[in-house]
């Protein structure tokens, strides 16, 4: 008899089922129009459920503490606090999508904010008065102190065929120790004063530029991705590394180009870095790799490679941080965001492997 | 008959002390299928592969269209317009079927987006559509990725993007050995169908009821050599057999 009745579990499951049934329905619906096609392409597999965890956690948030979450001040510092950790985390997408990961972001953004600083405080002049030639000079040095670890990473990985996880764990280490050797473990506080107007400024005296440079980043990131060329090759070396050979796409080339980009995007991510603390915060970074990766894979990037969406991304940079606002408003230990965080993450890479799973019995 | 399309005479190829191909002679005529057959380490795979580019031969001479040519690598001969369909499917299953077809040969918008990287998706998507469309080859959603269609779709992609560039000759290698049995008709009526558009398809296979049915002339291998040539029309399969196991003379030594 009871091998016929359906277990509670499963009624549950069932009733589950049955209340989202006339959503999933709807989205289904809605994604066969023209405009939804382009939102569900957009928002990829993973996209669609995690901006409605995304939405629904600052509803959560604002009801528990109405009045302090959402409010002008919360947002912008939210906003603020997530900006250098997209412009890596978009990098970090372009590698994931190859299938390859890349562990050094983080302190590529500390050595290339060091040598930056060091590059604008060069001969011991202090720059606080100097002008944009010095800025650029830094922004420049950033960038090349990126483009420059990317460029190895990159060789290693496609030329040395050394696995990513591990050529980019010696690059995390070797960029980390050049980073405390060269600043002998100090900060250097003397910025030209342009730059630190850069971090604290607004446009309409209410979005930090930073966001705006964030923001620009990732929407270039991800029209690279979904509209070119370069976004192709990207998802189908990642979905199919042999079929991309055979194709007579230079693969390794590729592969360098973006490692390139990461790094470079990460050395830009320094200067930013830079601009809104106004000083080298070289103990500041110790985890943003894991961050960028913790964000990339949230927002439905695979593990595997060949598929990924920026807008993704995004959103997976912005739910640890909206956790993090939310517990420490609502007075819990902000570590609770760790917490739920890495159970978010096993969750989206679970999802990803019951995806796979499914497609495979086909 | 016609001048051969593609012939290669004398073809040798050594891995080590084995000597997989024994001075082997191949022809492909124009418009037809050419089913290559022979028991396992006859040395089909490798004479496919040295035809295709992707491996070189010690000795021996191939010619397209009577030019003797070289070719030294697969893009080589894909210039050439010849094209491969791989046993294990060259696909990039997470992008959909358009992009497969195009892969490393993309549209690129007009002007200035173009310059800039940017694809010509919706050109790609009518070429895709088209190209499939000619093979009979139904994807219900275009945009779906490749490892959500069936394995026979899936196979009529790689055949399709194949097709699409190969000017002069397809070489399959056993495209049904995965399939189940109205897939592989499917594919079959995809090789018929190359043929019906001027180009020549070169079939490896195993199953001789397949190569009776849809080749229209059938080259018997064995230990490295060409051994005999039979009409498809009027071949049976105990004379296949025969010829592959060695029960008749080899056909240069008659």
């Amino acid at each position: 008899m009871t091998a016929l009745t359906p277990g509670r579990g499963q009624a549950m499951r069932l009733a589950i089922a049955g209340r989202f049934a006339p959503l999933a329905a709807r989205w289904k619906a809605f994604s066969a129009t023209r405009f939804g096609s382009i939102v569900a392409r957009t928002l990829g597999t993973n996209g669609a459920w995690i901006f409605l965890l995304l939405v629904a956690l600052m509803f959560v948030f604002n009801f528990l503490a109405p009045g302090k979450f959402w409010t002008e001040f919360n947002v912008r510092t939210m906003a603020e606090n997530v900006s250098v950790l997209l412009v890596i985390a978009v990098g970090e997408t372009f590698v994931m999508a190859t299938g390859g990961i890349d562990l050094s972001v983080g302190y590529v953004l500390l050595f290339s904010g060091v040598t930056s600083a060091q590059a604008m405080n060069w001969g011991g002049h202090d720059p606080t008065n100097s002008g944009w030639d010095i800025v650029l000079l830094g922004l420049a040095v950033a960038l090349g102190s990126g483009l420059g670890w990317g460029v190895l990473n990159g060789l290693v990985v496609a030329k040395a065929k050394v696995p990513a996880l591990i050529a980019t764990l010696g690059t995390l280490g070797m960029s980390w120790g050049l980073a405390e050797i060269l600043s002998n473990g100090q900060d250097l506080r003397y910025l030209p004063s342009i730059i630190g107007d850069m971090g604290t400024g607004r446009v309409f005296d209410k979005i930090p530029f930073v966001v705006i440079v964030a923001i620009l980043v990732a929407v270039v990131g991800g029209v690279t991705l979904n509209l070119t060329r370069f976004g192709r090759y990207t998802l189908a070396i990642g979905s199919n590394q042999e079929a991309a050979r055979r194709a007579g796409i230079n693969v390794d080339r590729h592969l360098i180009k973006v490692y390139a980009m990461s790094g470079m995007l990460a050395g830009f991510a320094g200067f930013m870095s830079l601009a809104i603390f106004t000083t080298t915060t070289i103990s500041g970074h110790a985890n943003d790799n894991l961050q960028a990766i913790a964000a990339v894979v949230i927002g439905g990037t695979s593990l595997v490679g060949g598929v990924a969406t920026v807008v993704g991304t995004t959103i997976g940079v912005c739910i640890p941080m909206v956790l993090f606002s939310g517990f420490t408003i609502l007075g819990y230990q902000s570590f609770w965001r760790d917490v739920a965080v890495g159970a978010v993450l096993i969750l989206a890479v679970y999802a990803d492997q019951l995806r796979r799973r499914r497609r495979e019995r086909r | 008959m016609a001048e051969p399309l593609l012939q290669a005479r004398g073809i040798v190829k050594h891995y080590g002390h084995v000597e997989a191909l024994r001075g082997c002679d191949f022809d492909v005529y124009p418009n037809e299928i050419v089913a290559l057959v022979g028991d396992n380490g006859a040395g089909k795979s490798t004479l496919i592969k040295i035809l295709a580019g992707s491996e070189q031969a010690d000795e021996g001479e191939i010619s397209l269209e009577g030019q003797r040519i070289h070719v030294g690598s697969p893009f080589e001969a894909m210039r050439l317009g010849i094209e491969t369909v791989y046993q294990d499917l060259a696909l990039a299953p997470d992008l959909d079927g358009s992009a497969n077809l195009y892969l490393g040969r993309e549209l690129m918008q007009p002007g200035i987006l173009g310059k800039l990287g940017f694809l010509d998706n919706r050109s790609m998507r009518a070429g895709a559509r088209k190209a499939f469309g000619e093979l009979g080859v139904d994807l219900q959603n275009a945009q779906s990725a490749v490892a959500n269609l069936s394995g026979g779709q899936r196979q009529s992609v790689a055949v399709a993007r194949s097709v699409a560039w190969a000017s002069k000759v397809v070489f399959l290698d056993e495209p049904t050995a995965a399939l189940g049995v109205i897939q592989t008709a499917r594919v079959l009526e995809t090789v018929k169908r190359i043929r019906d558009r001027g180009v020549a398809a070169v079939l490896i296979s195993h199953n001789m009821r397949q190569v009776l049915e849809v080749a229209d002339r059938i080259e018997v291998m064995r230990l490295g050599r060409r051994v005999a040539r039979f009409d498809a029309k009027k071949a049976t399969i105990e004379q296949l057999v025969s010829a592959m196991t060695g029960g008749i003379a080899e056909e240069g030594a008659a």
